[in-house]
């Protein structure tokens, strides 16, 4: 079993501090939901897990299994088992969607234990194929022209054939129609069990009526200020957020106000 | 100001040289005409790169003598790997020597000329005399144009015939191994009426560095109907201060296409123009460059829309590096008549250094009110959000911006007509942006 345990973490984006005091610990074979009205900071929290290189953490910490996660490069990350599904994913002139997850997977792999090229051809179409993906794609520039869509599940194409330890799921339900989420959730489903675990940000509860999360966390103002089951997220469909706001006297939830 | 040109050679010299080529009296004398025009011809102004302290006419010696090569397997092995061991129609100059020649028996039956231009010249002295230096670049022009004409030592000819339709590319290489070496090389292509041909030439210096001068002018007669696809990739050493002059001009419904990758590690003024003469032609240019260290080069690329429904599209995207700094000026000139005419182009570079510099120039001309026309154009360094996806999926930085490099001179890169001619571009880009 791996853990990603994140204590107080702080984080600035220049110089406003974004994140003020996260605590939240992720096990493999378990699904975490962070839910949140907009502001509150829970795509910061998926950027800096990740090491995106505008958000500054000013103090605080990341462990993935003992390992200092903030001490490592963003490859290294990644390396080490993290992945997140960004909610905009970069476009890449020149580089096919294939070559790059090539390189992807051999930059996990030892020189001269690169994946063959058989092998890799198989498990891309086979993998496109579940994700009722065009074949086509492979061979496009990444996420050149991609709808929507195409690039939310261009990221989970990516996601199972890098098979990673944590994957932080960043909105990975915005914009999408509702076969595109059942084939996006469906991808996330086949990933789940002993070695895998993930953090799903999401606004709508909508996303956890196909996965279904073991645990459930509110942001407001920058942190968590409430953790619960799955029952947690039904309520807040139910409900809405104010109940939340009321039980802890917050009157504006977004980063910025101090209760 | 005139710039002296304090020549070496004598008009006696020029004589003997032409003389001793066995060349055509028109020969010997439009060298003596462009010799004795010299002092007074101007050098040539290419916008925003100031070329006054520039030396295009000192060098060592004007020919040298280099071996010849009897087969394919005695070629150098830098040369080999350009070269696909099945390739039967190639030219290969060494130095400025003819070295190296073979041209299928089935394209000599058709009539398609491949030679040195020497031999052309001697040999097919009428059909070269058409074309040499008189629809495309003029002697005239500039004391660089005379200074090419007066002292050309190589070259190339290929006449494809009227129907003939080559299906596998024509390949030729300068290979480049003297640093004494100065290459005044003179490329001739001439398709004629409803042919079709892909011509690519390397340029390819192996040794680390030059002393001579390269003055290179290229002449694309694209004809009635023809279709020519020019790859070229230069990589001449660094120390060569390197003109080089390619222009083309089609007929009526020609299709001329270049590619050109330019990775000269020297100073280097380039100059492209296509003139779309005839009605319904297109000329479409893409070109990649990459600078390093503190070169100086200037990418001025044409395209004269004359005829009606002509079709233009100029691509460029350059790599700069160290303190490299480039000009990349693209001109789309629609003149007055060339109704229904399309002029495109587009300039990228890519930054990757404090020092380096980039300057992309878009320029439309339009003499003519109903035409299309359009343009773009940017200077940017290396998105940091590309690079912190690729490297999210575990690729380091170094992997990442190569990908990213690669990317963004693809678009190019994967125009050139030979396997062997795209490897090694792609290996000379790896080499230079390290």
């Amino acid at each position: 079993m791996s853990t990603l345990v994140i204590k107080d973490l702080h984080v600035a984006i220049d110089g406003k501090e974004i994140l003020k005091g996260v605590n939240l610990t992720i096990n493999t074979n378990e699904i975490h939901a962070v839910m949140g009205p907009n502001g509150t900071g829970k795509s910061t929290l998926a950027s800096a897990i990740m090491g995106h290189p505008k958000y500054e953490v000013t103090s605080g910490s990341i462990e993935l299994d003992g390992e200092d996660v903030l001490a490592m490069e963003v490859d290294e990350r990644a390396q080490a088992g993290l992945f997140l599904a960004m909610q905009y994913p970069s476009e890449i002139t020149g580089v096919t969607n294939a070559d790059f997850l090539r390189s992807a997977i051999n930059s996990r792999r030892e020189e001269g234990d690169e994946i063959s090229l058989m092998k890799f051809i198989r498990e891309l179409d086979s993998k496109m194929e579940f994700l009722e993906m065009d074949l086509d794609m492979a061979q496009r520039y990444l996420n050149e022209g991609f709808s929507g869509g195409e690039k939310k599940r261009n990221e989970i194409l990516q996601l199972m054939m890098l098979q990673p330890k944590f994957a932080i799921l960043d909105e990975i339900d915005s914009g999408l129609d509702i076969d595109a989420l059942k084939v996006v959730s469906k991808g996330i489903n086949q990933m789940r069990g002993e070695g895998f675990g993930s953090l799903v940000i999401t606004h709508y509860q909508r996303l956890l009526n196909y996965i279904t999360p073991d645990h459930v966390h509110v942001m407001m103002q920058g942190r968590v200020v409430k953790s619960g089951g799955p029952e947690l997220a039904q309520r807040l469909e139910a409900e809405g957020y104010e109940w939340i706001k009321e039980e802890l006297g917050i009157e504006d939830e977004t980063v910025g106000q101090e209760a | 100001m005139t710039v002296e040109t304090k020549l070496a050679l004598t008009e006696q010299d020029i004589r003997s040289f032409s003389e001793g080529k066995q060349e055509p009296s028109w020969m010997t004398e439009l060298r003596l005409k462009a010799f004795g025009q010299l002092e007074t011809l101007p050098m040539p102004t290419p916008d925003k790169t100031k070329i006054t302290n520039w030396n295009f006419t000192e060098f060592p010696v004007h020919t040298v003598e280099s071996s010849k090569f009897t087969s394919l397997a005695e070629l150098p092995e830098e040369v080999k790997a350009v070269v696909n061991a099945e390739q039967q129609n190639i030219y290969i100059q060494h130095n400025n020597t003819p070295a190296f020649l073979s041209l299928s028996e089935e394209l000599k039956a058709k009539g398609v000329i491949l030679t040195d231009i020497y031999t052309a010249i001697r040999e097919h002295s009428a059909l070269v005399q058409q074309y040499f230096m008189t629809d495309g670049v003029k002697v005239t022009e500039h004391k660089l144009t005379a200074l090419h004409a007066a002292l050309l030592n190589g070259g190339v000819f290929l006449y494809v015939p009227k129907n003939v339709v080559i299906e596998e590319p024509i390949q030729v290489i300068y290979l480049h191994d003297d640093k004494t070496a100065s290459l005044f090389n003179h490329t001739l292509l001439v398709a004629d009426e409803n042919s079709s041909v892909t011509y690519v030439e390397n340029y390819l210096s192996t040794v680390d560095h030059a002393e001579g001068l390269a003055n290179i002018v290229t002449e694309v007669i694209a004809k009635d109907n023809s279709r020519v696809t020019f790859g070229t990739v230069d990589v001449l050493a660094e120390g060569f201060t390197t003109y080089v002059n390619r222009r083309g001009v089609t007929s009526r419904d020609a299709v001329l296409e270049w590619a050109l990758g330019m990775m000269n590690d020297g100073d280097t003024i380039s100059e492209n123009t296509t003139h779309l003469v005839g009605d319904n032609s297109e000329g479409h240019v893409k070109m990649v460059v990459v600078g390093r260290g503190k070169q100086k080069q200037n990418f001025t690329t044409k395209v004269i829309h004359w005829g009606k429904h002509t079709e233009g599209q100029i691509l460029k995207h350059g790599v700069m590096k160290d303190e490299a700094s480039s000009i990349f000026n693209g001109i789309g000139k629609i003149e007055y008549g060339a109704t229904k005419s399309n002029a495109e182009q587009e300039s990228r570079v890519l930054m990757l250094s404090e020092k380096a510099r980039g300057d992309a120039n878009p320029i439309l001309l339009i003499d003519e009110d109903d035409v299309t026309a359009g343009h773009a154009a940017s200077v940017g360094r290396v998105d940091p959000l590309q690079l912190y996806y690729l490297m999210s999926r575990g690729i380091s930085q170094h992997e990442a911006e190569r990908l990213v490099i690669h990317g963004f001179l693809a678009p190019v890169v994967n125009e050139l007509p030979i396997e062997g001619v795209k490897k090694q571009l792609t290996e000379v880009i790896e080499r230079k942006v390290r």
